[in-house]
């Protein structure tokens, strides 16, 4: 009991330090890390989505709010910054087949861009979901700040949006593999492409684990669609919900 | 690595403040990245240098997503909604849209640009 009470008092004093968030954040991603690697890197573990849900289980057991979590995990939170300037340099570094491939993957851009909007909307209405549920979902192809964005300026629930864009890049990174071998699609320049446009930073994520080179051609894609989605969703959402509405 | 994340700061800097001070609709560390691309085509010198660090980054770039991935599925249970419908019309959407862009880009690639067959690849994507 006295033991007991011992180790809660220092798991206060610990949970109140930015230390405990920063090593949970590590040490599972460590563990999802392993059965990632001892599922032969399938994308079906998906370390992403295995270290989200070890650190929410570990604080809804624990009782550990968010906010102390993140005054530890906002290192490695303030990282994503500066590793998405740093997708520049693989792309530089494939910067001769992306002059040789122009216009397949400014037609792949388009095509994805206008296709995850739409397939996103229309689904969501024909299944009955609110104008308001179908803002939140058109943006969720774009990187989560962009896509909040978005649903915001246009009556959407961000909050919603960033839950959408999640998912988006888990699903993408853990489908994509099954999708491009049925399509015998071999080309790392396609498959990475394809998986930017669709599943922005976590998609990009997984093929930096596949090779560099589709690592190279994902943050491509994820960058172009990013800027192209903040374009183009702002008047393309309304004009579909209108379409079906009418 | 430390002149690394030095240029890596300094184009976030530039690109935090031009997204800042025009209002475009687009995060600062992505126009730093566009920056930053468009930099290193002037200069190769600097792409050797930036390679090494950049590059052991990006191998785990999945673990910078956990933090805000993590706040987002804490709150994901506040979020009302129409679950099913949600759940169908991300998986489906994501999918057709993936079979989309890859379809349409080897619909556009020349035979020149082809690719001689990307090296056998055992862990694809």
């Amino acid at each position: 009991m006295n033991d007991l009470s011992q180790f809660g008092r220092i798991w206060v004093y610990l949970a109140g330090s930015p230390l405990l968030g920063l090593t949970l954040t590590l040490c599972a991603y460590l563990v999802a890390f392993w059965v990632y690697t001892r599922c032969r890197y399938s994308p079906l573990a998906n370390p992403v989505a295995i270290t989200i849900a070890l650190i929410t289980l570990t604080l809804n057991v624990t009782g550990m709010n968010y906010h102390d979590y993140f005054s530890g995990a906002q290192f490695i939170h303030f990282l994503l910054g500066p590793a998405t300037v740093a997708l520049a340099i693989p792309m530089a570094r494939q910067l001769p087949r992306v002059r040789r491939s122009f216009a397949p993957l400014l037609a792949g851009l388009f095509a994805g861009s206008v296709t995850a909007i739409f397939s996103a909307v229309t689904i969501i209405v024909l299944m009955g979901g609110s104008y308001q549920l179908a803002i939140s979902m058109g943006p969720k192809s774009a990187t989560t700040p962009i896509a909040m964005g978005i649903s915001e300026k246009l009556g959407g629930l961000p909050a919603l949006t960033a839950v959408l864009v999640i998912s988006t890049g888990i699903v993408g990174a853990v489908l994509a593999r099954f999708i491009f071998n049925w399509m015998r699609i071999e080309s790392h320049l396609i498959r990475g492409f394809a998986l930017g446009v669709t599943s922005h930073g976590i998609g990009t994520a997984r093929a930096f684990q596949v090779s560099p080179e589709m690592g190279a051609f994902s943050g491509l894609g994820m960058g172009l669609n990013g800027v192209l989605t903040a374009f183009v969703a702002p008047w393309l959402i309304p004009i579909v919900v209108r379409l079906l509405e009418s | 690595m430390l002149i690394t994340f030095a240029v890596l700061l300094i184009f976030q800097c530039i690109g935090e403040g031009l997204s800042f001070v025009l209002h475009l609709p687009v995060p600062g560390p992505v126009v730093g990245m566009l920056l930053l691309f468009f930099a290193l085509l002037f200069s190769p010198a600097l792409l050797r240098q930036l390679e090494a660090t950049a590059t052991e980054l990006l191998r785990h770039l999945s673990l910078l997503f956990v933090p805000a991935g993590v706040g987002i599925m804490v709150s994901a249970g506040s979020v009302q909604g129409h679950w099913v419908g949600v759940i169908v019309a991300v998986v489906v959407s994501t999918v057709i849209t993936l079979m989309v862009t890859a379809a349409t880009m080897r619909f556009f690639i020349s035979d020149s640009a082809r690719p001689t067959k990307d090296k056998t690849e055992e862990r694809q994507s």
